[in-house]
């Protein structure tokens, strides 16, 4: 019996295409011939466009759930054998999936714009909607011609699928594509209201306030997608790294980078009227880098772990399609940035120069990373060699700027707008919360050093000042503001802290957010230890005051593999002794997968905030002998809390009273007066 | 001088000099960690540095890994089959990691012509094959290769290709 379920989603797709087109041309024809009823279409469209793309994506999920092996993409990459919510994030575990994922998702911002941003005025509603619909062409255009998910092999269906590439037989590669995608996607939002607003001429403050919260959305799925799969690389991949400058991580690195800027930028235009033309080129950079990342993962060209099927003629429409975009609005922005003035000065000592710096800061780091990733495809495509670009070349760069891009972190909330004189209230916490921090981080060192048998770590007591220093002054800054904003309406102290708007918590709690990173970042990379050793069953290692005990392995059989598990008993050393017995159990997997005929190895970790317990299996040697890596991380988990706090910070800065109200916002330009020390920087 | 042009001054000083910097260190850090990629046929024809970080690859010749059970020391050949590298390698392999299948390792050649890694990459799946090996194999074939190492073989070399 063949199902007609993938050619209902086949033709479903086919009907976006025109639907996406009239999306682009006739609200936009609309807003330039002010023709109302053109101009009011695009809501209708865009529910068009979702609705018949949410039936192409429910009848691919469909046939992946039921196994239609007819459909060549479900062949080729799902498995009777596999789980079914495996078999349902194998829709988006290749190279079409991900693609009908991707535009799906970029339908979703676009209903979400049509139906949210109606306080817009209309012809800029009307223009961001079309811009939005135009990028659905290109990637329709690039789905139907170079990769349809829905092509079908009738006459000789398979009887069983090639299964899904075990290493994404995972909870976080359920997650991590969608999130990644609904953040990269997200920043096409802000491209759209970045062109609209060159097109129509009009980049105020109404503009910045506008794109701000959808960008801070973006942003922080984005947050949320690069942490899940730097988690998901350490747990999956067995070599307990968190992060490798691998291009397919740069990729998804670089639009974050951009993004950051974006939204500190985008407050200094909302606020003071200053770095338009600025923030407009980093909302089309941000985008860009986007689809640049789409380029690299999707055409093929990497040597990683992501590099699905290559085929040049994909790559090719991807890089046209790039460059037609990137060439598009750098023109339109070349031909309208010069009409664009400064509406206010600021002083040296001020909260936009600090916000300048922030911005020169992360466009260094992104040209660091954007050159380390790009360089050896270059080299390759010219025929000069092929290269790699080792981590320490991203380290040696990166982490320096990270530091100063910290320190001046840790001030800006203390600066004012425009004003030439820090607020009072600097000059005292300044010496302490310093003092304060290098003496926490004297003692931290003393006690690791000691903890973990080593010497006296330099860059980890750079790290826990800098994290400790900014967490203080961040943390400081609340605190004072809170009293003084208390003291001046009688009230108490805890409801001055209650009294702080929602984004200004969320500024001070993605600030400590990066600071919690950087702890877990230079705490990891300075005492973590690593063992690689020979183990039968009875053998006993000591790590880092921990006894690893190999007490068993043995064969288990799992839905779609077969494999080894060592049980591995676990206790905390004092002078030689256990205290506790092996009271925490560790179970490495090695995995053999059967339709890909593929090993994996799946690590067994004991995590707490503190520090990580990390086993896996390396290869059997002879008999019951296994090479094991034994690693003890301490406070690796502070890396992705710290990323959870930002994306934290970014959600409780876009439930702030202000984005919630639905009332249409002023147009007027911003006067040159200061803007009260309560509105809060992000 | 006029406020906003005093601004301008000062944005556009801050930008040359912050790219300037930037490019000069981007420059030197990239030009200390770019790791060139040299088929075993180059290396054996004296092509590469000694005691300079590269990478070499080729495929795995059968037999001839040999390990170390109480250290984890291993060591194996690669091969595009015009030419072979010896390799010794410290740790624990990928698990992609198999005779007759294709390896990137980064290291080091010494002096001995034996090539000291510090990691080995294998292929990804049973499909994939690194491109620079898949180029470095281009226009040789395995049976027109004759291994030096493959007479320690049990069987019959030409019919392990």
């Amino acid at each position: 019996m063949i199902s007609v379920i993938p050619e209902i989603g086949h033709l479903a797709l086919l009907l976006c295409l025109p639907i996406a087109i009239a999306l682009t041309v006739l609200p936009m024809a609309g807003a330039a011939g002010r023709w109302h009823l053109l101009q009011r279409s695009g809501p209708l469209l865009s529910s068009g466009l979702w609705l018949f793309l949410a039936v192409a994506f429910a009848c691919l999920t469909y046939s992946f759930l039921h196994d239609d092996f007819s459909v060549v993409l479900v062949a080729q990459h799902s498995n009777t054998a596999l789980p079914s919510y495996y078999k349902f994030s194998a829709v988006w575990g290749n190279h079409e999936g991900s693609l009908l994922l991707w535009v799906f998702i970029l339908a979703s911002w676009t209903l979400a714009v049509a139906y949210l941003g109606k306080s817009l005025p209309s012809d800029m509603h009307a223009r961001v909607l079309a811009v939005l619909g135009g990028i659905a062409v290109g990637f329709l255009l690039f789905i139907i011609f170079t990769s349809n998910p829905f092509e079908r092999n009738l006459i000789s269906p398979p009887l069983e699928g090639n299964d899904l590439n075990p290493l994404l037989q995972d909870i976080g590669l359920i997650l991590h594509p969608p999130l990644l995608y609904i953040g990269y996607v997200g920043f096409a939002v802000a491209f759209a209201f970045a062109i609209a607003a060159l097109i129509g001429g009009k980049l105020d403050a109404a503009w910045a306030r506008w794109t701000r919260p959808w960008t801070t959305v973006a942003w922080l799925f984005l947050t949320v997608g690069i942490a899940l799969g730097s988690w998901w690389a350490y747990y999956e991949l067995g070599w307990g790294g968190w992060w490798f400058w691998d291009p397919v991580e740069n990729a998804s690195f670089m639009p974050w980078l951009a993004g950051t800027a974006l939204i500190h930028s985008l407050a200094a235009t909302e606020k003071r009227g200053v770095f338009r033309s600025w923030t407009v080129l980093l909302a089309i950079l941000a985008f860009s880098l986007s689809l640049l990342g789409t380029f690299l993962v999707r055409s093929g060209i990497l040597v990683s772990v992501h590099a699905f099927a290559s085929d040049p003629t994909r790559g090719m429409f991807i890089l046209l399609f790039l460059a037609v975009t990137v060439g598009g609005s750098l023109l339109l922005y070349a031909l309208r940035a010069p009409t664009i003035k400064p509406l206010a000065t600021f002083k040296l000592l001020s909260r936009e120069s600090w916000l300048l710096i922030n911005n020169s800061l992360l466009a260094v780091s992104l040209a660091v990373v954007l050159i380390g990733t790009l360089f050896p495809l270059v080299m390759s495509a010219l025929d000069l060699g092929s290269y790699s670009v080792g981590p320490p070349y991203f380290n040696k760069l990166f982490l320096p700027l990270m530091v100063l891009l910290m320190l001046f972190m840790g001030v800006a909330p203390y600066l004012n707008w425009k004003h030439n004189r820090l607020t009072p209230v600097l000059v005292r916490p300044w010496y302490i919360v310093s003092i304060v921090a290098l003496l926490l981080a004297l003692l931290a060192v003393a006690f690791l050093s000691q903890r973990y048998a080593t010497q006296w770590r330099f860059g980890a007591f750079v790290t826990v000042t800098l994290s400790s220093w900014l967490l203080l002054m961040t943390l400081t800054h609340a605190g004072l503001k809170a009293r003084r904003f208390a003291r001046a309406k009688k009230l108490s102290s805890r409801q001055g802290l209650l009294s702080l708007s929602r984004s200004y918590w969320g500024m001070v709690i993605a600030h400590s957010g990066i600071a919690v990173m950087a702890l877990g970042i230079g705490l990891t990379s300075s005492y973590s230890v690593q063992k690689e050793l020979a183990m039968a069953p009875g053998a006993v290692a000591d790590v880092a005051g921990y006894r690893f005990v190999l007490e068993k392995l043995e064969d288990v059989q799992g839905p779609n593999y077969s494999a080894t598990m060592a049980t591995f008993g676990v206790g905390r050393l004092n002078e030689g002794a256990l205290i506790n017995g092996l009271s925490i159990r560790l179970q490495p997997e090695k995995r053999f997968y059967y339709a890909a005929k593929n090993v994996m190895t799946e690590a067994g970790i004991h995590g707490r905030l503190t520090r990580d317990l990390y086993v896996s299996l390396g290869d059997s040697l002879e008999s019951e002998q296994w090479a094991v890596r034994i690693y003890v991380k301490p406070f690796i988990r502070c890396i992705w809390l710290g990323a959870l706090m930002m994306a934290a910070g970014g959600l409780l800065v876009v439930i702030d009273k202000r984005y919630m109200t639905r009332q249409p916002v002023r147009t007027d330009s911003p006067s040159g007066t200061v803007a009260s020390n309560e509105q809060a920087m992000v | 001088m006029h406020p906003l042009r005093k601004q301008r001054l000062m944005i556009v000083a801050v930008i040359v000099v912050g790219a300037s910097l930037a490019t000069a260190l981007i420059t030197t850090a990239l030009k200390d960690n770019l790791n060139l990629f040299y088929e075993p046929e180059r290396i054996a024809a004296g092509e590469a540095p000694l005691g300079r970080k590269i990478r070499v690859g080729g495929m795995v010749v059968p037999g001839s890994i040999v390990r170390d059970a109480e250290t984890l020391a291993v060591t194996f050949v690669l091969t595009d089959y015009s030419a072979d590298v010896a390799v010794q390698y410290q740790g624990i392999l990928p698990d992609l990691f198999a005779e007759d299948a294709g390896a990137v390792a980064t290291g080091v050649l010494n002096a001995e012509g034996i090539f000291m890694a510090e990691q080995v990459l294998a292929k990804h799946d049973e499909k994939y094959m690194p491109p620079e090996v898949a180029k470095a194999l281009e226009g040789k074939s395995a049976s027109d290769y004759k291994s030096s190492y493959s007479d320690d073989n049990d069987s019959d070399p030409a019919s392990e290709y």
